[in-house]
């Protein structure tokens, strides 16, 4: 009888989910991963996870959740799969809570919740200010479970390099290249899900990590997986600037009472304690009186480069606003945020317990992603699944705070449970097609590998990667004129023309990270040429994507999601109607209550 | 213009496992908030030594830059721990970085720590769940438990506890107190619980608890401040008990 694999690549949250799922069904799954998965940048979730369980007596529905997911994704996200979402949700914290998961508890033994952005209902499990850590370690305990009685094999310390598609454009498994002996190899299987994670190398520093560079969706839309609303970008409105990474604040510091502000006076020069109240100029709180400090991400960092650039109101002229707890207890700061406020504290040496944090906003995650259908999680090439961050379909253009960790495990057990569905339904599977099939795949990018490490040019790739971060930061975040990105593409354009004169300072066989990086490089210098493309093409303001010169949404020409498919070695644009049957659209706005 | 401020940094380079070890030193412009891994990246976009050498990217682990993935420990300056938070302003110059030494080396500053993922395996740190369908709420926890058990889950297996450990050396298979950590935490969980005793016999297995000599070093080099010592103090109690209990009961 015929042994169904399923691939799984990336061991995030989303990865772990599709991995369980399809281990449960009694398929074998091979799970590859840059890092060891317990690594992976899910550990990096800070505030919660999203649920309508009604526990404050609040009067909260999965219908509301829903609501607010469209209201606070300003109506680009298409609505069937997200109502299904947040009605799993309830369910999803019961099995998290069922694995262990170390949540916050009220007296009575019970989840407690917190409130997060765009919302007014306290929503939000969770583990103090490191709940994607005991999240994914839970999953990822399940998976070691599963691992050790034979159902999953885990493939860490490989990169995914490639699918291996059949004759008729069918997925039939993957190419990877092992990160220690560089050894390029092919790997069959019935059906391979994407679980990827983000992007944010692309804008060189972001509050991602280091794996997080979009090479695996690039990869797959140069292979004809085509690519969703690339160009709706989150920059989250608090993170610590850095050299090497911009470090988040979560939006649970306001949930739980932080609040934001600057000096009045431009020129103030007494420490922040020593300021009055009535100095202060709390301007999330003053121009949206309902919703305050816990309006949507997007608003909140347009309302923050607005007090810094506009307003010339920065911390001492410079890019940075505070984010207070210094009023919040400091009990309840060690046992609901102590995370978030150590990492301040390591970082800068600063005690935020003392001291109003200075924060400015940050590329955080990627609203866009590889297409999915509506149903599944299944993309336009048969076999192939995508799920978390990595795919487009359930924040629209913009995510609220603490729905990324319930769509990323909601969307990876429906992939999983697709993708085992698809398995068993296949009339033939990998052990039918022709090894040349997977030879002339490995090929092809051993040769790869072989015309990097030849070259003799004279561009650095890190220095490539940092100009790209500058560009992309500069022109393709918060705010974006035509001329900019127009500019921006043809500078992209002339990088990678240097990309072709790279030249690689190790050349060795045996963990060379620099090989890695410079074939992650290409890939992203690809995605970034599709979300300036999508950028420059939707004239509009849609959520996090904002024009100055087309300040409005625009829903008569741009309520739709762009599509980019690679044709002929480039980027087309096409668009597609949004499934709006639920909810009509009507005018997003957060100073009153919707 | 006044001349730039230097960071000297020296590094223990090793091509592979089998490979001579060898020094290499360099000279990098100073920056603010910098710390190790920017070190690291300046000298992968120029690899050329202090005495102008042209030689390759340091080989390194690291990933989430905020010291709760796991991945960048390192010896800095002799001592273990996460390279992302090792500002350079609070060194001594100049920095030293050498690879943790209790696991097998890759490259450079890469260590392969796959044993304690192997050994998370045999303490069986996990909850074991009938299946991910609905099943309706998990046992009600005591916000007391939480709080005991929260600390315990921090643990990002970054290996310095092992690194730091005397009786974790080549003759010796001990598996660390982040494990034996893990096994305190699982058993208190109240559905974990019902695995105590295969946990407790896991643990009391080759390389178990019973080879911890009480140096105590573990807790100190914890970047997560994990009570690692209470956690060893109190497994062991409870692998006694249990270990009596079966002799008694023959």
């Amino acid at each position: 009888m015929r042994k169904p694999k399923i691939i799984v690549v990336g061991g995030g949250l989303a990865g772990l989910m599709a991995t369980i799922k399809a281990a449960e069904a009694g398929i074998s799954v091979d799970l590859f991963s840059i890092v060891p998965v317990k690594r992976s940048h899910s550990v990096c979730a800070q505030g919660g996870i999203n649920a309508a369980k009604n526990q404050k007596g609040e009067g909260d529905t999965t219908d509301k959740h829903f609501d607010d997911t469209i209201y606070g994704g300003d109506f680009l996200a298409n609505q069937p799969l997200v109502k299904r979402m947040c009605e799993a949700a309830p369910g999803i914290i019961d099995l998290l809570d069922r694995m262990g998961v170390m949540f916050n508890r009220t007296p009575e033994g019970l989840l407690d919740y917190r409130r997060f952005g765009g919302t007014l209902y306290h929503r939000t499990a969770f583990a103090g200010a490191t709940t994607g850590q005991q999240l994914l370690y839970a999953l990822d305990e399940q998976v070691r479970r599963h691992e050790a009685e034979g159902r999953v094999k885990k493939c860490e310390g490989w990169t995914f390099l490639s699918a291996v598609m059949d004759g008729a454009h069918v997925c039939r498994g993957i190419c990877a290249m092992d990160l220690r002996t560089m050894e390029v190899k092919t790997f069959p299987a019935d059906a391979a899900i994407f679980a990827t994670g983000g992007i944010g190398a692309i804008f060189g520093r972001s509050t991602n990590s280091v794996v997080c560079t979009g090479s695996a969706q690039a990869a797959l839309f140069q292979q004809g997986v085509d690519y969703a609303n690339g160009e709706f970008i989150q920059v989250h409105p608090t993170a610590i600037p850095g050299e090497d990474k911009l470090r988040l604040m979560s939006e649970s510091a306001r949930g739980e009472g932080g609040r934001v502000w600057v000096p009045r006076k431009p020129k103030e020069n007494r420490p922040p304690r020593n300021i009055p109240k009535s100095d202060r100029f709390y301007f999330l709180e003053e121009w949206y009186p309902k919703y305050g400090n816990l309006v949507p991400r997007d608003i909140a960092t347009r309302a923050i480069h607005r007090i810094v650039y506009q307003e010339k109101l920065g911390l001492d002229g410079q890019a940075a606003v505070y984010l207070d707890v210094t009023e919040i207890p400091r009990e309840t700061l060690n046992r609901k945020l102590e995370g978030i406020l150590e990492i301040y504290e390591k970082f800068l040496g600063v005690d935020p317990r003392e001291e109003p944090m200075k924060v400015f906003p940050g590329m955080h995650y990627t609203m866009g992603g590889i297409w999915v259908n509506g149903e599944d999680q299944a993309t336009n090439v048969p076999g192939i699944y995508a799920a978390g961050e990595c795919e487009y379909q359930y924040h629209g253009a913009n995510r609220l705070g603490a729905n990324s960790l319930v769509s990323c495990i909601f969307g990876g057990g429906l992939a999983g449970t697709a993708a085992v569905k698809h398995v068993n339904n296949l009339e033939k599977g990998a052990e039918a097609t022709a090894q040349a099939v997977y030879e002339s795949e490995r090929k092809r990018q051993e040769e790869k590998n072989q015309k990097l490490i030849r070259r003799d040019g004279s561009e650095n790739p890190i220095t490539i990667w940092r100009e790209l971060g500058d560009l992309m930061t500069e022109h393709v975040t918060v705010t974006r004129l035509n001329k900019n990105l127009q500019a921006a593409d043809a500078k992209i354009h002339s990088m990678l023309e240097r990309y072709s004169r790279i030249n690689l300072s190790d050349r060795t066989k045996w963990s060379n990270q620099t090989l890695n990086f410079a074939r992650e490089l290409e890939n992203m210098l690809i995605l970034a040429r599709v979300i300036t493309l999508g950028a420059l093409a939707r004239n509009e303001s849609r959520g996090a994507h904002y024009k100055p010169e087309f300040p409005d949404r625009d829903d008569t020409n741009w309520l739709k999601t762009t599509r980019a498919k690679w044709v002929n070695c480039d980027i087309q644009l096409t668009y597609e109607p949004v499934d709006i049957s639920l909810i009509k659209p009507r005018a997003r706005r957060y100073d009153a209550a919707k | 213009m006044a001349e730039t401020k230097k960071v000297i940094v020296k590094v223990k380079r090793q091509a592979g496992p089998n490979d001579p070890a060898r020094r290499e030193e360099f000279s990098l412009s100073w920056r603010p908030s910098m710390n190790v891994i920017i070190c690291l990246r300046d000298i992968a976009e120029n690899p050329v030594t202090r005495d102008g050498k042209k030689t390759t990217p340091i080989t390194y682990d690291s990933n989430c830059l905020e010291e709760i993935c796991g991945s960048c420990a390192m010896l800095i300056n002799g001592k273990a721990r996460m390279a992302c938070s090792a500002l350079v302003d609070q060194l001594e110059q100049p920095i030293r970085l050498e690879p943790l030494t209790k696991f097998p080396l890759v490259r450079d500053l890469s260590v392969d720590r796959q044993f304690m993922f192997e050994s998370l395996k045999r303490v069986k740190a996990w909850i074991p769940i009938d299946g991910t369908y609905h099943l309706g709420e998990g046992p009600r926890v005591s916000p007391e438990v939480q709080a005991k058990g929260y600390p315990l889950s921090h643990c990002i297996t970054c290996g310095n506890c092992l690194e730091v450990c005397p009786q974790v050396n080549e003759h010796n298979q001990f598996m660390g107190a982040a494990i034996i950590s893990q096994v305190r935490l699982f058993n208190m969980h109240p559905t974990g619980a019902m695995n105590k005793r295969e946990r407790l016999e896991a643990v009391m297995g080759p390389g178990g608890i019973q080879e911890c000599a009480n140096a105590q070093n573990c807790v100190k080099a914890c970047p997560k401040g994990i009570p690692l010592t209470e956690s060893i103090a109190e497994v062991n109690r409870d692998a006694w008990k249990q270990a009596l209990l079966g002799w008694f009961l023959g």
